[in-house]
């Protein structure tokens, strides 16, 4: 059998951390929550072989189980003739029998074996001693000890040295130890003892270093991945710590001599003594086998089974789009998040003729901003992106609340006497008043407070030695200048501009849950995109800046105004920035146009409550509306809203191509014209971030839904917050990355679709411009389809060249109104995840 | 007005036995279920109370059932009611509802959404028996369905590895507790010479007597009722239970371990206050503890760095205060700390999660302020102490669970046929002298009776370590119970009816358990117990069955061995308290033993599943 050696050997142990480090999940603290692919490490391999050999060696799922495929089959959610042609296209007409009657009926056995944790299972079976049990809660306690960032009233006796010195100084000034016996904790103060010893101590000659490592690691990959995050960015932590995966790992292999200790005495032997094996020492791939060829074959024909139909409505549309030539009365910019194509697709048409855009949602501008009296700056840009700018806020009007219920007092023995006798006994009216009426309280997280309505930006830089920590505050008139052509001319709005122009941020406001961050924008690093909208809309409003468009050929008329705006998408509710600024005749078209996008409001939270049982659908409109909003202040509703749930779909065109065809917010929808393009030097800019922000969602979401135990956070019902920077199940337990289960539910796993509308040529050679961009199509984490713009006719993106695509559907289905689709849309029934998802609806065209 | 009590039992048993009904889908119904019954107690609770106040607010006492009745013994079912009573279910309905409230939308598409409400309900069965219970009898009813619910609501994810686990941990120490109220039952049928109610200790001045007459009896019975209290209001030196129980769904750990269950010490306490406000060591007893442990969970609470366990400590640190508050006579100032306390903790689990977002924020505005001052040798050493919860866990392990380890290591030389065969002879001469008593010498027929309550405490003790055959340590605890049977059949002789009662209970408990390991060994599951199987997630008829057969054999009052265990009890004499040393810790060890055998056969991370399964350090 043909092996090859994914993780390279290198005994050094800092080789071995380098490759921990890599491995490991690399989700930030909680507060900094951004998605990224789960399985990162495995992207430099094409999609099936990365995600298998993740699967042989660390254990997780990572594709449906043969009988839930199977199921969806029956269900008919994979359709017959996409899975007939896809085995044809895979294996031959001649094989397509053979392979069918393995995938539907043949008896397949899949056997599981990992190969990390083998070696630390020796423990117990060789020394009868659980070590998991005994070392993890000193570990895990010690560990968030040191990194709370303020749950615990006492601290660590922190003095920055480092975990490991830092507990040496401890423990010398002290009466009491976190070892139970002397040898350990005399091997953890002699500062000359390091990694390397303690491991001939415990694991001795025969075992690889590496192999040890990662066992007891990834025996606890939450810590472990937090530990290494926390280390690369240490700036990700308000109280900043210094920690290193190095510190502890050193930590954890004393803890463990210390339970040996105390088990056996001095005198036990290290792990080689018992260890038999001499097979590989390496962590290997193996080859894909025909039980894993029919989970690719099942997996690539539910995807296109959905491809397929939107494909084809694409399709059949194209030949239709006119060019409109009238002069919309709005336009509305907004982020190309999917849960904004349902609030787009009301708007279109309550405000009929008004224009939608797609932009990701920090708008092009890059900043760090420090709300008034802050004293940290919160970064709102992708997180990749270092920004060189500062925006402070002040004259804010806002006042900051507090509640009682989280003081610091109720824990302490006066204090919590006092409040328990007091707070204590209003505490049951204020849940009383929760439960039967919720409104906003200090405890929730609400998207509108991260910027006062009508404070002062420093938007602009009038003197470029105005820095502050080495960032300059505010933008100079060419900075704007260059990030807002740069933005209109990526979703092509460079004329026809009509007189208010609303740029759309979006944030998400939910109580009693920690992930909060991911319900906000991801473009601007897990917050609220408001800030973004606001800066954006005064840099397209002001004179200069004007002035420098107009040179470089945007004409943008004196009287039409840029107007920022957040769209809460848990609430349903829009907030309006400085709208004081508006000349009344503009604001008297602002006050019709809000009505509108309060009935599209309306319409959009219609929608969304056929996902959720509380809410009868075809209850009063207002009143649907009304329990919408009462959902993102609930603090027993884990679901305010199910975020990028069900995303499958990215559009990089024309509005024309999927208006009014219901996609049921399941796309990112990025405004790009191509005409505008010829080079495609734009499409560069704007395909760049799809992979990262667009494909990073979608794979978390995928890898979550499909294994939501290892790589999900599991139920979020029992999660207890560890230290402010992780969830964990309960008080000994490891941390939990990835997505809770109440956010994948109705989730399809399947990967990303990114649609692009320009020539198959020009495509292709904005891809082979930058291998990072090549990589996510090539490698298959994404697809890719295009549609030429010259015939209507789609290429799919396969073995590095455009392909022609028929599409197998040949109708879609239309409807007549949207009130109806909802109404009738089935209800999921309550318990299977499997058929949670059969409500994610089919394409409709309205007519 | 008496004859009303009974509804407060009445509506939250019919509440029970409507949701087990239920079908799972129907999680509106179940919920609705829930919410209806607590709401009905509530609403009777105070139209009931604002007329029992107006006639008077005297004590009211009903003998309600009598279920057995012998020359020596009386069990009745007695129901009571006083102010204790109001605040406590008043507090428990309440909580109840508003928790059923809370958790219609919160437990929304869980898996076991039905699994909860019925423990849900099956705990407010409890709650409710306890507080208006009227003498030791019914409230232990009570006090054992509140153990075994905490026991299923914490491995209510019971396909992970440490709700199972610490499931285990926290039942093992509650069951410790249960027996420390059996003790003090049988001592003081000893000191009345019959059962007595909760109104008859309310006769000041024939209490203080009798107490006076038996000083060290009496002063027994107040230590085992404190020992009972401290380990359910989780008092030094058994506080860390409280951190491990907070496992299931936030909700559920609001309502037990925030504010009801864990209180059930201090309504212990309070009920119990006639009997032991005449012995005075008892009061220091109770004021010591509750010091020590405010003190102790004061400074852990401070030290956690998470935010459920921080909750939990700060709760036990004013519970010990309510401690000294009801040593030193403020009874109604403890009734409103007791108040307060358990709404503000319930509040506060239930609002934890915010805590991330509402703290971050505030720190956005108010900044770090790092300390700057190194600090001193003795504050570092309490803060390891706290961090390491002052060892109570590894500290109970060594010296209350380690030896009974050791033991039964020990017996492992007795687990061979001879054994077995040995005291199968044992028993057929025990039917023999128990049948012909009066031909043998007392002095022979008292050896027996010690030998064997030693073989069976033995019997168990093997079950309790066994880590091959699930089968044998099943039977293990079925030969075990038949041995503390027939030693107190040959002790004193019981009607026949009764010891045909209890033998036919063992029997059929026995049976089913023995059946349902056997059925899931012949669908190829692994039966062994050296680690968790996850069985129940393949074979979940199978893991109910089981687990009613355990709660059989462990006297839960599904089973006529209830009854049974009590009756045991008031057999055994006063001097004999050796014998009574050997049957408490078999009872102690049979629930430990067969819950283990529950949890690894049917619980903890599945070996074959095609859900995802978690890690173990999950």
């Amino acid at each position: 059998m043909q092996q090859s050696h994914i993780i390279e050997s290198n005994d050094s142990i800092h080789g071995i951390i380098e490759q921990l480090k890599h491995y490991l999940p690399s989700q930030s603290p909680l507060k900094d929550f951004v998605h990224h692919n789960s399985l990162h490490a495995f992207q430099d391999k094409s999609f099936f072989e990365g995600i298998f050999n993740a699967r042989d060696i660390f254990g997780y799922n990572v594709t449906l189980n043969i009988d839930e495929f199977r199921n969806l089959f029956r269900l008919g959610r994979i359709s017959h003739e996409v899975l007939n042609k896809i085995i044809i296209e895979k294996k031959g007409t001649d094989q397509l029998q053979y392979w069918l009657n393995k995938l539907l009926n043949e008896e397949l056995i899949y056997t599981k074996d990992q190969q990390v944790g083998k070696i630390r299972k020796l423990w117990k079976s060789e020394y009868k001693i659980d070590l998991d049990n005994r070392v993890h809660p000193v570990l895990f306690r010690i560990i968030c000890a040191y990194l709370d960032q303020g749950i615990s009233i006492s601290n660590f006796p922190d003095n920055g040295t480092g975990l490991i010195n830092n507990l040496r100084f401890i423990e010398k000034n002290s009466y009491s130890s976190f070892f139970k016996s002397k040898r350990a904790k005399a091997l953890l103060l002699n500062d000359d003892i390091c990694i390397e010893d303690v491991l001939k101590l415990l694991v001795g000659e025969n075992i690889p270093n590496k192999m040890y490592l990662f066992d007891q690691q990834f025996a606890h990959r939450g810590w472990s991945g937090m530990v290494s995050a926390i280390e690369d960015n240490p700036q990700t932590l308000l109280d900043t710590k210094n920690v290193s995966l190095y510190d502890f790992i050193h930590l954890e292999l004393l803890l463990e001599v210390d339970a040996l200790d105390q088990q056996f005495g001095e005198s036990w032997l290290p792990l080689s003594s018992k260890y038999r094996h001499h097979g590989s020492s390496d962590f290997y791939a193996k080859p894909i086998a025909m039980e894993d060829e029919v989970l690719i074959l099942f997996q690539e024909a539910f995807e296109w089974s959905y491809y397929d139909k939107v494909l084809s409505s694409f399709k059949h549309k194209y030949s239709t789009i006119e060019t409109n030539i009238d002069l919309p009365n709005f336009q509305a910019v907004f982020c190309i998040d999917e849960r904004e194509c349902s609030l787009r697709r009301h708007l279109e048409n309550v405000a009929s003729p008004c224009v939608t855009y797609g932009a990701p949602g920090f708008f092009g501008v890059e900043f760090y901003f420090q709300p008034q009296n802050g004293k940290f700056y919160e970064k709102l840009c992708p997180a990749p992106v270092t920004p060189k700018y500062l925006i402070k806020e002040s004259e804010s009007a806002q006042e900051k609340s507090h509640t009682i219920f989280y003081s610091k007092l109720a824990h302490s023995f006066v204090g919590g006497f006092l409040l328990s006798l007091t707070a204590g006994v209003v505490s049951v009216f204020e849940l009383i008043r929760n439960l039967f009426s919720p409104k906003m309280t200090p405890a929730i997280s609400d998207a509108f407070a991260h910027v006062a309505l009508n404070s002062k930006l420093t938007v602009e830089n009038k003197n470029l030695n105005d820095t502050e920590n080495g960032l300059q505050i505010g933008f100079t008139i060419e900075e704007m200048a260059k990030r807002v052509e740069g933005q209109l001319r990526n979703i092509g709005l460079i004329d026809h501009f009509s007189s208010i122009i609303y740029i759309v941020a979006h944030g998400s406001s939910s109580a009693n849950n920690p992930h909060h961050g991911a319900h906000d924008c991801g473009a601007c690093s897990g917050r609220p995109g408001s800030v973004n909208a606001r800066v954006f809309a005064i840099m397209a409003n002001h004179v200069a800046v004007r002035k420098i468009l107009a040179h470089n050929g945007i004409h943008i008329p004196k009287d039409t105004l840029f107007v920022g705006a957040l769209h809460d998408t848990a609430a349903d509710q829009i907030q309006y920035f400085d709208t004081l600024l508006l000349p009344t005749n503009l604001l008297e078209k602002h006050v019709i146009y809000t009505q509108q996008f309060e009935n599209a409001l309306d319409l959009n939270a219609k929608e969304r409550s056929r996902r959720f049982a509380s809410i009868n659908t075809k209850a009063d409109i207002k009143h649907v509306r009304k329990q919408i909003l009462n959902r993102s202040v609930s603090l027993f509703e884990p679901r305010p809203e199910l975020g990028h749930g069900s995303n499958a779909l990215c559009i990089i065109g024309r509005r024309e191509i999927s208006k009014n065809i219901f996609l049921d917010r399941r796309a990112f929808l990025n405004s790009y014209d191509y005409k505008t393009d010829p080079t495609g030097d734009l499409l560069v800019n704007v395909i760049s971030p799809i992979g990262p922000v667009c494909g990073g969602i979608n794979l978390e979401y995928y890898f979550s839904r499909i294994d939501n135990q290892k790589l999900g956070a599991g139920t979020k019902l029992p999660h207890n917050v560890m230290g402010l920077i992780g969830v964990s199940n309960s008080s000994d337990g490891d941390l939990r990355p990835g997505l809770p289960l109440q956010m994948i539910e109705v989730h399809d796993p399947i990967r990303l679709l990114v649609v692009v509308e320009q020539f198959p040529e020009i495509v292709l050679k904005v891809l082979k411009s930058s291998e990072n961009i090549f990589n996510w199509y090539a490698k298959q984490w994404i697809h890719l389809v295009v549609i030429n713009p010259q015939d209507g006719n789609l290429y799919q993106f396969k073995n590095d060249e455009f392909i022609l695509y028929k599409t197998v559907a040949d109708k879609t289905e239309k409807v007549e109104n949207f009130h109806e689709l909802f109404e009738n849309a089935t209800e999921m029934s309550a318990f299977t995840i499997e058929n949670a998802t059969t409500e994610n609806l089919p394409i409709y065209y309205l007519n | 007005m008496e004859q009303y009590l009974k509804f407060f039992i009445f509506i939250p048993f019919v509440g029970y036995l409507l949701s087990l009904l239920i079908k799972q889908k129907q999680e509106k119904l179940i919920a609705n279920i829930a919410v209806a019954t607590s709401f009905l107690q509530l609403v009777l609770l105070i139209v009931f109370s604002v007329n029992w106040f107006i006639v008077g607010a005297n004590v009211l006492d009903i003998k309600q059932v009598t279920l057995l009745t012998t020359p020596e013994f009386d069990f009745f079912i007695d129901f009571y009611f006083d102010k204790i009573s109001v605040v406590f279910l008043f507090v428990g309905s309440l909580l109840t509802l508003l928790v059923a409230v809370f958790s219609k939308s919160y437990i929304h598409r869980e898996p076991g959404f039905k699994r909860y409400f019925n423990n849900v309900h099956l705990f407010f069965l409890g709650y409710s028996i306890v507080v208006i219970a009227g003498n030791f009898e019914t409230l232990f009813l009570g006090w054992e369905m509140i153990g075994i619910t905490s026991f299923l609501l914490i491995s209510f994810y019971k396909n992970r590895y440490l709700p199972v686990k610490n499931a285990m941990k926290v039942v093992s120490l509650y069951r410790l507790g249960d027996v420390f109220l059996i003790l003090a039952m049988w001592l003081s049928h000893h000191l009345w010479h019959g059962n007595i109610s909760f109104f008859q200790i309310l006769d000041f001045n024939a209490t203080a007597a009798l107490i006076h007459k038996h000083q060290v009896l009496a002063t027994f019975i107040g230590v085992s009722i404190v020992m009972g209290a401290s380990i359910k209001s989780a008092m030094y030196p058994f506080s860390s239970w409280v951190a491990r129980a907070m496992e299931g769904p936030s909700s559920s750990s609001a309502i037990f371990y925030g504010s009801l269950s864990i209180h059930l010490g201090v309504f212990l306490l309070l009920r119990t206050f006639p009997f032991w406000q005449h012995i005075f060591i008892i009061k220091v007893l109770i004021a010591v503890l509750g010091v020590a442990t405010s003190l102790i969970c004061n400074s852990i609470a401070k030290s956690q760095p998470t935010v459920k366990t921080q909750i939990a400590y700060a709760s036990i640190t004013q519970i010990g205060i309510i401690f000294i508050e009801i040593a030193l006579g403020f009874h109604n100032f403890a009734l409103f700390h007791f108040i307060g306390n358990a709404f503000f903790r319930t509040y506060q689990i239930l609002v934890s999660p915010s805590v991330l977002h509402y703290l971050i924020h505030n720190q956005l505005f108010s900044g770090i302020t790092k300390k700057v001052t190194i600090p001193s040798k003795l504050s570092n050493t309490f803060y390891m102490l706290s961090i390491k919860e002052y060892n109570m866990d590894a500290t109970l392990f060594k010296y209350f669970w380690q030896p009974f380890k050791w033991v039964s290591n020990k017996l492992l030389i007795l687990n061979n046929k001879y054994f077995y065969i040995i005291i199968s002879i044992l028993f057929l001469l025990g039917i023999y002298f128990d049948i012909n008593t009066f031909q043998f010498h007392p002095i022979l027929l008292k050896s027996f009776v010690y030998l064997f309550s030693f073989i069976s405490l033995m019997l168990i003790l093997l079950s309790f370590n066994e880590r091959a055959s699930s089968i044998s340590a099943w039977l293990n605890v079925v030969y075990g119970h038949l041995f503390i049977m027939m030693c107190v059949s040959i002790n004193s002789h019981i009607a026949f009816s009764y010891l045909l009662l209890y033998l036919l209970s063992i029997c059929f408990f026995g049976f089913i358990g023995f059946q349902a390991i056997r059925n899931l060994q012949k669908q190829a599951a692994l039966i062994t117990l050296e680690q968790f199987h996850g069985n129940g997630q393949l074979h979940p008829k199978l893991s109910i069955l089981f687990l009613v057969a355990c709660l059989g054999l462990i006297g839960f009052p599904i089973s006529p061995l209830y009854i049974g265990i009590d009756l045991l009890l008031t057999y055994i004499e006063r001097d004999q308290y050796i014998i009574m040393i050997f049957v408490a810790l078999c009872l102690i060890f049979i629930e430990i033993s067969l819950l283990r055998i529950y949890t690894r056969l049917f619980c903890g991370i599945p070996l074959y599943s095609n859900e995802p399964i978690s890690f173990k350090s999950a």
